[in-house]
């Protein structure tokens, strides 16, 4: 079954084309039932894995030969990530992308962006990933150009520059592993690599990893691209970017290649514990005085992967547990939030927070549901933001590191301050002239925010089984480093 | 006399008859991918290359007459689906995705190894179509602001 991650997806994305000239409006369908599906499945491999890991050999043919497919309870967590925004996304979609001219065209990529998304996530073969990487960045290269006005094709082409360095420095990494141990197996690799120890060739090919995973996740030094990209999509793909691609590209790609195949190390720990906390008060110190509401999102969606990268880096369980937690509610908020900033945008036709106002009188949901996010990813309790942050935090003072976690309180701090003003701004204060006349916005737009603002309740209320039964398995599978190999190819 | 597009009777006169040799070429490669160097990946650049130069010589509208952008793009589309139903059919068939489920036959004869010689028509189709699309797109796809260059396409 585990194959049907990647071909549900692309089958969907190279049918929408075809029929999609027959009939223009079945695209939208298939493309929902095609997301629908793979939530079904990712949903049910929480049963599958519990037995332990399992692989499977494309074509018959038996790893380290073969390409192979794993899914261990780390999989499972990221799979669960994207299939689920994106589930919902799509079915914000729905109603969304009426307005521009071509949707056949925005879901032929949006599947194309699931297939190399889950590719990546259940890849076991350094160069798969390496190719289901490329997938989902081109397509998010051509889904941020989507409206073809200038300013979103020039934020596209910086992406498409700093995202194509990236690649280069990862694919010369895997490069200079695949010289030094003569495989790309990422099971076997682990293996070989075992016996060489870290010396300095593995050690560049990991720096060589940071700075390339670290371009995709935009943490702080590699950020530029970001604030660019992200508001210039359409706001479901903005959404789609900040909630799941920098995750599974970035952070799911960094973590498996470093925890799991060359090995975590004092040194390697300390660098991304210092990229984390970077990132954190320098994503949300630019965040505060933006006035444009997506831009404002973007920048904290900097500050938030912080979180996750100190949380990982710290490498302790509660650490590891509290960085993935955050990763799985960062998801829900701040897809939400671009949502919400694109339901506002569809509404007035504006984000600029200067010039909204009264809008939780004309659009009680969109403001309900945003209200829902601000608070979440301010750690405001009992929402899911709160938990994880507490978890960070706590890890953080555990072992030690009492800069980093008084950083993760202040920079919590500040976010909610920015939280605030944009809840004042564009919902509490009374209406201005742009939103005199605002409406609600159509059915499925509301359906995927409400849908998102429960997952965001009940990740917060329910959040001790959900550690248990998720996060908790996932985060030994970092923890356990380099026994991956162990488990994949037995022995 | 009217000005006609595209070169020179010389060279129109020239690529009609290497267009098909170049056409056939690129077939015999790809039909040859599992015996000899080459595959679907040369194969469509190589009829790439034929439907290429015949915009090169004929000009854009005569080209695009014979081949238009919805071809392109379904053909494209095609091949993508099929290839993806060869990787099914392993999953179908036999159980395991991407297996070679089809008889192998001798090795070094023209019929065998399977099902690598549908993933190389399919490539075929896709690399094929894919490429040609892409110089359509940026040989005549033009911004808003930019005059549009009547003639000439090269």
């Amino acid at each position: 079954m585990i194959p049907l991650f990647v071909a549900i997806p692309l089958g969907a994305a190279f049918i929408i084309p075809l029929i999609s000239k027959i009939r223009e409006g079945s695209a939208r369908w298939i493309a929902a039932g095609s997301a629908l599906a793979l939530l079904c499945l990712s949903v049910s491999s929480l049963w599958w894995v519990r037995k332990g890991v399992l692989v499977y050999s494309v074509g018959g043919w038996k790893p380290p030969f073969g390409i192979c497919m794993v899914l261990d309870h780390l999989s499972v967590l990221m799979l669960l990530v994207i299939n689920l925004i994106g589930f919902l996304v799509l079915l914000y979609s729905l109603d969304y992308i009426k307005k521009y001219t071509a949707p056949s065209l925005y879901y032929t990529l949006f599947s194309l962006l699931l297939a190399g998304l889950n590719g990546l996530a259940i890849s076991g073969d350094l160069f798969n990933l390496f190719v289901f990487l490329e997938i989902a960045s081109i397509s998010s290269y051509a889904l941020i150009a989507f409206g073809t006005e200038a300013e979103e094709l020039e934020a596209s082409f910086k992406y498409l520059v700093l995202g194509n360095v990236a690649d280069l420095l990862i694919l010369f990494a895997i490069g200079v592993l695949f010289g030094r141990a003569s495989t790309l197996n990422m099971a076997d690799l682990a293996r070989s690599l075992q016996s060489i120890s870290l010396t300095d060739p593995v050690l560049y090919a990991a720096a060589l990893f940071i700075v390339g995973f670290g371009l995709k996740t935009a943490l702080v030094p590699f950020h530029a691209w970001l604030p660019d990209a992200h508001p210039a999509a359409p706001a479901p793909m903005s959404a789609m970017l900040s909630g799941v691609v920098i995750k599974v590209v970035g952070v799911y790609a960094l973590t498996r290649v470093i925890f799991s195949v060359i090995g975590i190390t004092p040194l390697i720990s300390s660098v991304l514990m210092f990229l984390g906390i970077v990132s954190m008060a320098a994503g949300v110190l630019l965040a505060i005085g933006q006035w444009d509401f997506k831009r404002l999102l973007a920048y904290h969606s900097i500050s938030q992967i912080g979180y996750v990268v100190f949380g990982i880096g710290l490498g302790t369980p509660l650490g590891v547990a509290g960085g993935l937690f955050h990763l799985f509610n960062h998801s829900l908020f701040k897809s939400l939030l671009f949502l919400n900033s694109g339901a506002v945008e569809h509404a007035t036709g504006t984000r600029d927070l200067r010039k909204l106002g009264g809008l939780c009188r004309t659009m009680p949901v969109t403001s309900a549901t945003s209200l829902v996010a601000s608070l979440s990813i301010a750690g405001v309790p009992p929402l899911c933001g709160f938990w994880s942050k507490l978890l960070i935090i706590m890890a953080a003072f555990q072992a030690g590191h009492t800069i980093g976690a008084v950083v993760c309180i202040l920079t919590a701090l500040v976010t909610l301050a920015s939280f605030l003003k944009v809840q004042k701004f564009a919902f509490l204060r009374a209406a201005e002239g742009l939103c005199k006349g605002a409406r609600e916005v159509p059915f499925f737009m509301l359906a995927g925010m409400v849908l998102l603002a429960l997952l965001c309740i009940a990740a917060g209320v329910f959040f001790s089984p959900f550690l248990e039964l998720v996060i908790t398995p996932a985060a030994q599978v970092i923890l356990e480093g380099r026994r991956y190999a162990g488990f994949v190819l037995g022995g | 006399m009217r000005q006609e597009s595209g070169m020179t009777l010389i060279v129109k006169r020239i690529t009609r008859i290497t267009v098909s040799l170049i056409f056939l070429f690129g077939v015999y490669i790809m039909l040859h991918g599992h015996l000899t160097p080459g595959g679907g990946f040369a194969g469509g650049v190589i009829i790439a290359l034929s439907f290429i130069h015949l915009v090169l010589a004929f000009g854009k509208k005569a080209a695009l007459k014979r081949i238009s952008e919805t071809t392109i793009s379904a053909f494209e589309s095609i091949g993508g689906v099929f290839f993806w139903s060869i990787a099914l059919g392993g999953l179908l068939f036999s159980g395991v995705y991407f297996l070679n489920f089809l008889p192998k036959g001798e090795a070094f004869s023209l019929f065998s190894a399977g099902t690598i010689v549908f993933c190389n028509i399919a490539i075929f189709l896709k690399v094929g179509a894919g490429l040609f699309a892409i110089f359509v797109a940026l040989a005549f796809l033009r911004m808003p602001d930019e005059k549009e260059e009547g003639g000439k396409a090269a």
